[in-house]
Parts: C-alpha cells; structure tokens; sequence
C-alpha cells in the first residue's frame, strides 16, 4: 500500500519511529495506554447508547460520522474505525498528523487525519455525529468558545463525550505533582492548574455552548491493581462527560 | 496466495479446537492450522486416552454448546479418595475421602473419553462459518510486522493475522519462533495411561493413591470400565511399557490391587515422560501461548486440561472485550491482561503439583508418617478438604465467563 499523503520519504523512517512510539504501551506513552481501555469502554458505551447499537455486531458505528479532537498518534481514533466509524482526526500539532497516518496505514485502517483545529472545522461547515473531546479543554485558552465550536460541530441529536481535569488540591497533586513531576509520566508543564476545569463549571460551560449534559462519571486511577476505573461518584481528579444537542 | 484473519491458532488438540470455537463465537475469523490428518482426530476408536473435567470445564463445554453432544459418554466422578499406599501394604488407613455430596455444585467432575470430546469439537468447528480448518498444514515461519504477524505455509501459502496463537505443546514452534525461552526440569518418572475393563462396579469413585515410585490414579469411566495414569520411575516405566499385554497386566495388578476384581486392557496404552515445562512469556507483540505451549505441568492431579481450558476461557474473553472497545487484538497491553490473568494460576499449579509429587515419591519412613498425619487431618476438618475439593473442581479463583457457564 502506498502511503497516500505528501510525506517526504526521507520523513517516512522518522515518523515510523514517533509512531512506533506514540504505540509503545511500555513507553512514553504509558499513562495514556493505561487509561484508554477505560476512555474506550466509557466511549462505546456512551455511543451504543445514545445511537442504539450492538457492541457485540462486527461494525457497530457502521454509518457514524466522527471526530477526535486532539487525536495525537491516533490512539481513540483507531479504534472508533475499527469498530465502523468515519473517522476525522484532528490535531492541532502538525508533526502528529503523519505520526498517525503512518499508525493507521500498518493497522490497516482508514482514518481522515488533519492538521487543524475545532474552530477552523466549524468555520468550514463540518458535522459530525460525534465529537470526541478528550483531554483537550484544560489546554485551551477560550473554552466557552472551544466547546461552542464543537457544538456547532454537531448534527443534531449528535452526541459530544468531553473528559478532563477537576480543580481541587487532589487534582493539584495527583497530576502535576504526581504525574508531572514524581512520576515523570507527563513532560513538566504539561498542565496548568488554573486552567482545570469543576464538573460543575464544566456543566454549565457545555450548557452554555448549547449542549445538553446527559451523564458525568469519573476515571479513578487505583495504585493498588495500578489500573483505573469508571465511578459514578468519584469525580475528584479525572472525569468525563457526555452531552447530546437537542434535535 | 495471502488469506487473512483476525486469529490464527496452530495445534488442533482439544485446547486449539475450543480456543477456535469461542473466538469465532464471539464474531473473530479463525484460522485453525493442525499438522494431522482430519480422518485422525475423527476417529472414532478408543484409544484408551481419558479426562478428568472439572467442574468449570463442563460448564464451559455446555456453554460452547458441546456438553449435550457428549453428556452420555461421561461418567461423573461422585468420590475421590486419595490415600498412601506402598505396593503390598494396602492404602494406609488415614486417607482423605473427598464426597461430592459436600459440594453443593453436584458431582465433582466427570472423565470423559478423549474420542468424545474431539469428535464433538470437530464436528462444531468444521460447520462455523467463521472458522477455517487446514489439517496436515505445517508453519514453517512467522514475521513480525507493525501491525500484523504473517505466517508462511510449508505449501508456500501466507497468512496475514493480527494475532497468533500457540496451542502447539511443550516444544512450541510458535514460542520458538518468537523467541520466547522456556524454563524447567524433567522428573525422571514417566506416566503410562491406559483403560481397563474390571469385574466389579466402581460406583463412580475415583482413587489416588501415593505409591513410592509415583502416584496412581484409578478415574471412572462408564461401564465397568477406568482410566489409569500409573507414574513410575523412567527405567522401569519405559521396561513395562515395551512388554506384552500379559506382562503389563501382571505389573498392574499388584499395585492396583483387587478391590474392582479382574481385570483387563480397554485400550492402547501409552507412555508419557514427565517434565515440567514452562513458558518465559505466555505473550509477545501479535502472539499467545495456551495450555502446555505456555505451562506443561507434572499431570499427577489431572489438571493439564482443565488449565488449558482456563486459558481458552480467559484469552478469549480478553480478546471479546478488546474488540467490543475496538482495540488492537493483539498489542502488547491487551495480551498482558491474558497473561496476568492467567500466569499465577498456572505457575502457581506447576509449583503445587510438582512438590506434592516430590513429597509422595518417597518412601522414606518419616515423610510417609508426616504424610499419612497430614492426609488424616486434612480429612478431619471439613472446610479444607472442602477448600481442596473446590481448588481441584476449579471453583476457585477468578473465573472466566465461559468456566461459569456464561457466554462471553
């Protein structure tokens, strides 16, 4: 198959190599590999809800348009076109997109990766069945207007699930302290305390921006089984949303 | 010529054949590679090969829709006494009798003849539609790749797999392959297995004993008929296995005794050398290891099946719930959670079984009195021998779907 993209080939080998890493479970990306089977079963479950599917079918999101906003090296993204999505990765940093086109190609799968962001896909017209919003609200500058986009991102009945970062002193602790600097999970600076988000603040943002909030539920991270979990009490430090735009 | 396929498992033994069944009934496309004739594993003869299946196993087979194909060829095992004996002596009076009427699941187990079980299996695997069986097919190489593993075909054919199992014995050619090394040590004893008939009923009981050369196991089968592992040392196991029938029975008798009156062979027999035998990684990139390909262990409790089953049952759950969420089949970190699930059970097993085999191949004095103490009181306390008897029926630990009798 050849690589159907405006790759350099003298490019090719060093994206092989981010890509290899972005996928290394064991590797840099190790926290990420952690959580996503539980972002996943959240994910699916949300969508096989709002949408009356069967995850057991082979395709289940067969005919589902959808977007993964801040989509990296494509770890949400693959796995939503496995399961029968259209899949639209978008990434504000140029230098994932042909990380994840590479990944995708040697999974033998078909995604849509761009280098572009939320607001420049809104201004373009684009809807999407559904958004996924994963991580990416602590790091903007203007959430209202962020998650306004991906309102406008939306058919109508479509579904937008938005996870991120509560802001209380466990928060402070378990992800900058922790994560950033006992740990070394994630490079220092990688988050900004005063830009994590309450549920409740977060609610009444997505209310705003036009969205109806359906289900919030918490990732738990467990140092004993060094695993996470979904709570639907526990929303203390990671936690997720789910919203749908009324039709 | 390529084919595709999500799984690709080589060996079409019992744990090969059942690993293919469940993955394909959870919507995988299954390729399964055996190195033997079609016409072998159909037949219909008795070879004089049997299984003791745990509780969990049958409720697996029910779940895979096989028990009703095989229910009446299997004789439930309502006892198991297990006791010391020394050739000559009888079994010692303090003996541990384990009663399944103090289970409240029914009978502990049942053996069912090998012919049974790999009839119903095939019959299964050859009608689903997600299943591709190549008998007499061999893998002469596999290739990792990002993304997939290509198998290559002794007939030159390729395979392109996003995971490949191994089901292929001790001597794993897919472990091999991988480069996955192996740890272990051989006993030197060996087990000769084979079926006779006998005069008197056995009324379901099923007997252990400890004899110094190695244990005896005397399994129920229908009819007035059991299945036998008797383990010696390997000199003398090898010399009564190259004898004539007669011979074999005339070794026989005195360490079984005469508690079913005559008896004769049912059957061929068969010899296996013991060695225990496990896998460094039961999992790479793309690539898992099931039953002995990832843990041979010393047969003595009878649990090489049942273990390999609990494989089969916790890989292909593993592998439903990676596809349910659209994950990479086979990526490292969803392997691992098979291998998690399933390593301390099957090392903790390899270890249990093989240091009750080295303390009852003994005749030393002390040990067998320590040994009869120990099985007298194990048999005077109830909750024990009720721990032991739910461990060995498989009911304890965390159980996959399938060994509660649930579909995926």
């Amino acid at each position: 198959m050849a690589v159907n993209t405006t790759i350099d080939p003298d490019e090719v080998a060093k994206f092989e190599a981010m890509a290899a890493e972005w996928w290394d479970t064991e590797g840099k990306f190790k926290p990420l590999h952690m959580l996503n089977p539980t972002r996943l079963d959240y994910i699916v479950d949300q969508i096989c809800a709002e949408f009356d599917r069967d995850p057991t079918q082979p395709k289940p999101f067969d005919g589902l348009r959808l977007l993964d906003i801040g989509c990296g090296g494509g770890l949400l993204s693959e796995p939503m076109a496995r399961l029968g999505a259209t899949v639209v990765g978008a990434d504000a940093a140029a230098g994932n997109i042909p990380v994840a086109q590479i990944h995708a190609e040697q999974s033998g799968l078909k995604i849509d990766y761009r280098n572009c962001t939320a607001e420049s896909l809104a201004a373009d017209g684009e809807k999407f069945d559904i958004v996924l919003n994963m991580e990416v609200v602590e790091h903007v500058a203007d959430p209202l207007a962020y998650l306004t986009a991906c309102q406008q991102l939306l058919k109508s009945n479509g579904l937008m699930i938005c996870s991120t970062i509560n802001r209380n002193p466990k928060s402070f602790l378990m992800t900058i302290i922790g994560a950033e600097y006992i740990m070394r999970w994630l490079p220092k600076g990688t988050h900004e305390y005063d830009k994590f988000i309450t549920p409740d603040e977060l609610v009444s943002l997505i209310t705003n921006a036009g969205l109806q909030n359906v289900d919030r539920k918490g990732f738990v991270f467990n140092p004993l089984t060094w695993g996470w979990s979904i709570s639907d009490r526990d929303l203390s430090v990671n936690y997720v949303t789910a919203s749908v735009k009324a039709g | 010529m390529g084919m595709n396929s999500n799984i690709t498992i080589v060996g079409g033994g019992l744990n090969g054949c059942a690993l293919a069944l469940a993955c394909a009934q959870v919507g995988f496309q299954v390729i399964l590679l055996d190195q033997s004739r079609a016409q072998t594993q159909k037949s219909e003869n008795f070879d004089g090969r049997a299984y003791a299946l745990a509780l969990t196993t049958v409720r697996m087979l029910r779940a895979l829709d096989l028990w009703d194909s095989v229910a009446q060829h299997a004789q439930p095992i309502l006892d198991i006494k297990v006791s010391d004996g020394r050739a000559g002596d009888g079994a010692s009076p303090y003996y541990l009798h384990f009663d399944h009427r103090e289970l409240d699941e029914g009978p502990m187990g049942h053996m069912l003849e090998d012919r049974y079980l790999r009839i119903a299996l095939m019959d299964q695997m050859e009608t689903h539609k997600n299943i591709s069986y190549f008998p007499e097919t061999k893998v002469v190489d596999q290739i990792q790749n990002a993304g997939a593993i290509q198998v290559v075909l002794d007939d030159g054919r390729q395979i392109k797999t996003q995971l490949l199992v191994g089901c292929d014995g001790r001597q794993s050619g897919v472990a091999t392959r991988a480069g996955i090394k192996r740890s272990g040590w051989d006993y030197d004893q060996a087990s000769l297995v084979c079926a006779i008939e006998h005069a008197l009923p056995h009324n379901g009981i099923a007997h252990q004993f400890f004899t110094p050369s190695g244990p005896l196991a005397i399994l129920p089968l229908t009819g007035n008929r059991s299945s036998i592992v008797w383990t010696e040392q390997k000199t003398r196991a090898v010399e009564i296995s190259q004898m004539d029938s007669s011979e074999y029975l005339d070794c026989l008798r005195p360490v079984f005794g005469n508690f079913l009156g005559d008896i004769k062979l049912a059957g061929d027999r068969f010899m296996y050398p013991l060695g225990l035998s496990l896998a460094q990684q039961f999992v790479m990139p793309h690539v898992a290891l099931v039953g002995d390909a990832a843990h041979g262990i010393h047969p003595l409790a009878g649990q090489g099946l049942n273990l390999g089953l609990r494989d089969v049952g916790a890989l292909a759950e593993t592998l439903a719930n990676a596809k349910r969420r659209g994950e990479d089949i086979g990526a490292l970190n969803v392997l691992q959670r098979y291998q998690s699930w399933r390593r301390f059970d099957a090392t903790g097993m390899a270890v249990a079984t093989d240091s009750i085999n080295r303390i009852f191949s003994n005749d030393n004095g002390l040990l067998r009195t320590i040994r009869d103490l120990g099985l007298g009181a194990v048999n005077a306390m109830p909750n024990t021998r009720r721990g032991f008897m739910r461990h060995a029926a498989g009911l304890s630990g965390n159980l996959p779907k399938l060994m509660q009798g649930r579909q995926i």
